[in-house]
């Protein structure tokens, strides 16, 4: 019972992590149509850029969130305007291949500016150390990410459900062409949605530190699972990806509660038979 | 996208073409041979580069002329690494031919099945299913460490001499020369495959897989057989790496090899066997220069690297100096 209960709030708080970060790929994935496998290495920015305001510069926790988030916006920026741009569109290859370019690129200079090793985001007292629940204790931090998930998917269905920019990317996304025939501004709502998706990236980057370390290769390491995640949860849908982060967080981590011997052996097993039975995703459109 | 292609066939067929493939194999010979007494020091090296261009050409075969977009490749590879290893380890067989052979059949299996589980997705789920295989196979190699050494790698392969008469020595000569022949078998039977009219039913396939199918063919069946071929080559590859280096690491199964098959691909110009021979060329050569340096530079550089052949050169290294040619010639006389 002790070891279903930390598997389930494990499983939880990463599934909540990948959730944040991934949901922003699959928008995007679903909106313009980019196979963004750099992804992965927005969240990474918004880690080094955190820690290297919590750390090296002591400011807050909060603080160093809000600053990770605007940095890695105002970092992927140019890169929307003069890279990803000449990509929407191409074929699938031309997109993994400029992707994986910047991604490479990303590790590099993270590497030579930050030097190999980890890098920890030092937790606010509050977060630190575990709460008690009454009849369990879990990590504070763990609680933390959580709940930070359930805000993200509840902020993020608001928005796309209930105001008016929501409509817009509804529209673009069905219909790109017909949207904008009808005067939605689609480059600006594709710049605002990109943006939204780097800063949840930088945001879940950073939140899942505990979890996802920052280091060099965390670009590339954990760019698969990010992938996975918007496959098997169907691009374009957020309650897919929710659905897809809680499941594959679930045998991820009882993977490695129970049989660790076997490394992420389950986890892509699962990946090719949920694939393989939902080729468009669990929730996804068909064509 | 149809038109640039019909321009890049119709001087294939126009051309004796067997005229130009005995070009080909011609300029491999005198660039092995060149090779050969250039750098005599670094023999290993150019014997991994083909093993690497044979990874390539069958990655070329899968993407170049069917265009499925594959991260995973490396599986096949691996394969037929690992089948040659474990066949000479654990089963005493040490003839190299046998050992090449068990590859081919290895890599061809492993075609098999990665071929029918990754053709099952389109798009992005094509890629992730990719990269599952990828890990699966890693993971189960990492496994299976009573075969495979797990991941210490799989040490003490040690070949016969060829027909008896070459031994493989210590500067890797015989490995080279095994190789370079190896390479251009694989060549010339590739080079009929391509233009035989299963080869064009797939560059059709390519192009509009809904039209072929309205014709007949059975777009999934003739992947999937590509996939078988295009899996025997890369264990070919995967076998003569394991001859020349006597070890097979966990490494030949990994992600990054599969990336950097694509890659090199890429750089040299998808959909021609000349152009993955290029780029593996170009690729592995630099890498060994600047690696040697710094690992992480090298990174930054790659991911340039392939940023400028996006945008710049889509076609590749091999894809734009043909056409340039072509415009040269044009405007010539």
């Amino acid at each position: 019972m002790q070891v279903f209960f930390s598997i389930g709030v494990d499983a939880l708080a990463y599934g909540m992590v990948l959730f944040i970060i991934s949901i922003g790929l699959s928008v995007t994935m679903g909106l313009m149509r980019v196979v963004n496998l750099a992804h992965g290495a927005f969240a990474m920015i918004g880690g080094y850029i955190a820690s290297y305001a919590a750390r090296d510069l002591g400011l807050g926790y909060g603080f160093a969130i809000i600053l990770a988030v605007i940095g890695t916006i105002i970092i992927a920026i140019p890169l929307e305007r003069f890279l990803y741009r000449r990509i929407y569109g191409a074929p699938e290859l031309t997109q993994v291949l400029m992707t994986i370019g910047i991604t490479f690129c990303v590790i590099g200079l993270a590497n030579y500016v930050f030097g190999p090793t980890l890098k920890t985001i030092p937790l606010p007292a509050g977060l630190q150390g575990p709460v008690d629940l009454g009849f369990r204790t879990i990590a504070a931090h763990k609680l933390f990410a959580i709940a930070c998930g359930v805000v993200v998917a509840l902020g993020l269905w608001f928005l796309i459900e209930r105001t008016s920019f929501g409509v817009k990317l509804r529209a673009s996304v069905d219909n790109t062409a017909m949207a904008a025939s009808l005067g939605v501004r689609t480059r600006i709502v594709y710049a605002a949605s990109f943006a939204l998706a780097v800063g949840l990236a930088a945001f879940g980057g950073v939140i899942g530190a505990e979890l996802l370390p920052v280091e060099p290769y965390y670009a590339l390491r954990y760019m698969v699972t990010f992938l996975v995640v918007v496959s098997v949860g169907g691009a374009g849908s957020i309650p897919g990806a929710l659905i897809a982060c809680l499941l594959l967080g679930a045998i991820d981590t009882t993977g490695r509660y129970l049989v660790p011997e076997y490394g992420e052996f389950f986890f892509y097993l699962a990946v090719i038979a949920i694939v393989w039975v939902f080729p468009r995703g669990l929730l996804g459109r068909a064509k | 996208m149809s038109a640039p292609d019909i321009a890049a066939l119709q001087p294939i067929q126009a051309a004796r073409p067997w005229q130009r493939d005995l070009i080909g194999v011609a300029v491999i010979l005198a660039a092995a041979i060149a090779g050969y007494f250039l750098f005599p020091d670094n023999l290993a090296l150019l014997t991994r580069i083909i093993a690497i261009m044979l990874l390539v050409l069958s990655l070329d075969l899968v993407t170049g002329y069917c265009g499925v977009a594959t991260l995973g490749h490396a599986a096949l590879f691996g394969a037929g690494a690992y089948a040659a290893g474990i066949a000479a380890v654990t089963f005493g067989i040490t003839e190299p031919l046998s050992m090449v052979a068990i590859g081919a059949i290895a890599g061809a299996v492993a075609g098999l099945v990665s071929g029918v589980v990754i053709l099952r997705g389109h798009g992005l789920a094509q890629l992730v299913l990719s990269i599952a295989v990828i890990h699966l196979f890693h993971e189960a190699a990492n496994k299976a460490s009573t075969y495979t050494g797990g991941s210490d790698g799989l040490s003490g392969i040690a070949p016969d001499p060829v027909f008896g008469l070459f031994e493989f020595d210590l500067w890797g000569r015989t490995a080279y020369g095994f190789g370079i022949v190896l390479l251009v078998l694989v060549f010339v039977l590739l080079r009929i495959l391509v233009r035989s009219p299963f080869g064009m039913l797939c560059r059709g396939i390519r192009q509009d897989p809904v039209r072929i199918s309205a014709m007949g063919a059975s777009v999934k069946a003739s992947l999937i057989k590509m996939y078988v071929i295009s899996g025997a080559v890369a264990g070919i590859g995967g076998a003569l790496n394991a001859v020349s280096t006597q070890v097979v690491g966990l490494d030949s199964l990994s992600f990054t090899n599969s990336a950097e098959a694509l890659v090199m691909l890429v750089l040299g110009g998808a959909g021609s066997l000349y152009g993955a021979f290029v780029g593996t060329i170009v690729f592995m050569w630099f890498e060994h220069v600047v690696s040697a340096a710094n690992p992480f530079h090298w990174l930054t550089i790659v991911g340039a690297l392939l940023i400028a052949v996006v945008l710049f050169a889509p076609k590749g290294l091999y894809g734009t100096a043909v056409t340039l040619s072509q415009r040269l010639t044009r405007s010539g006389p």
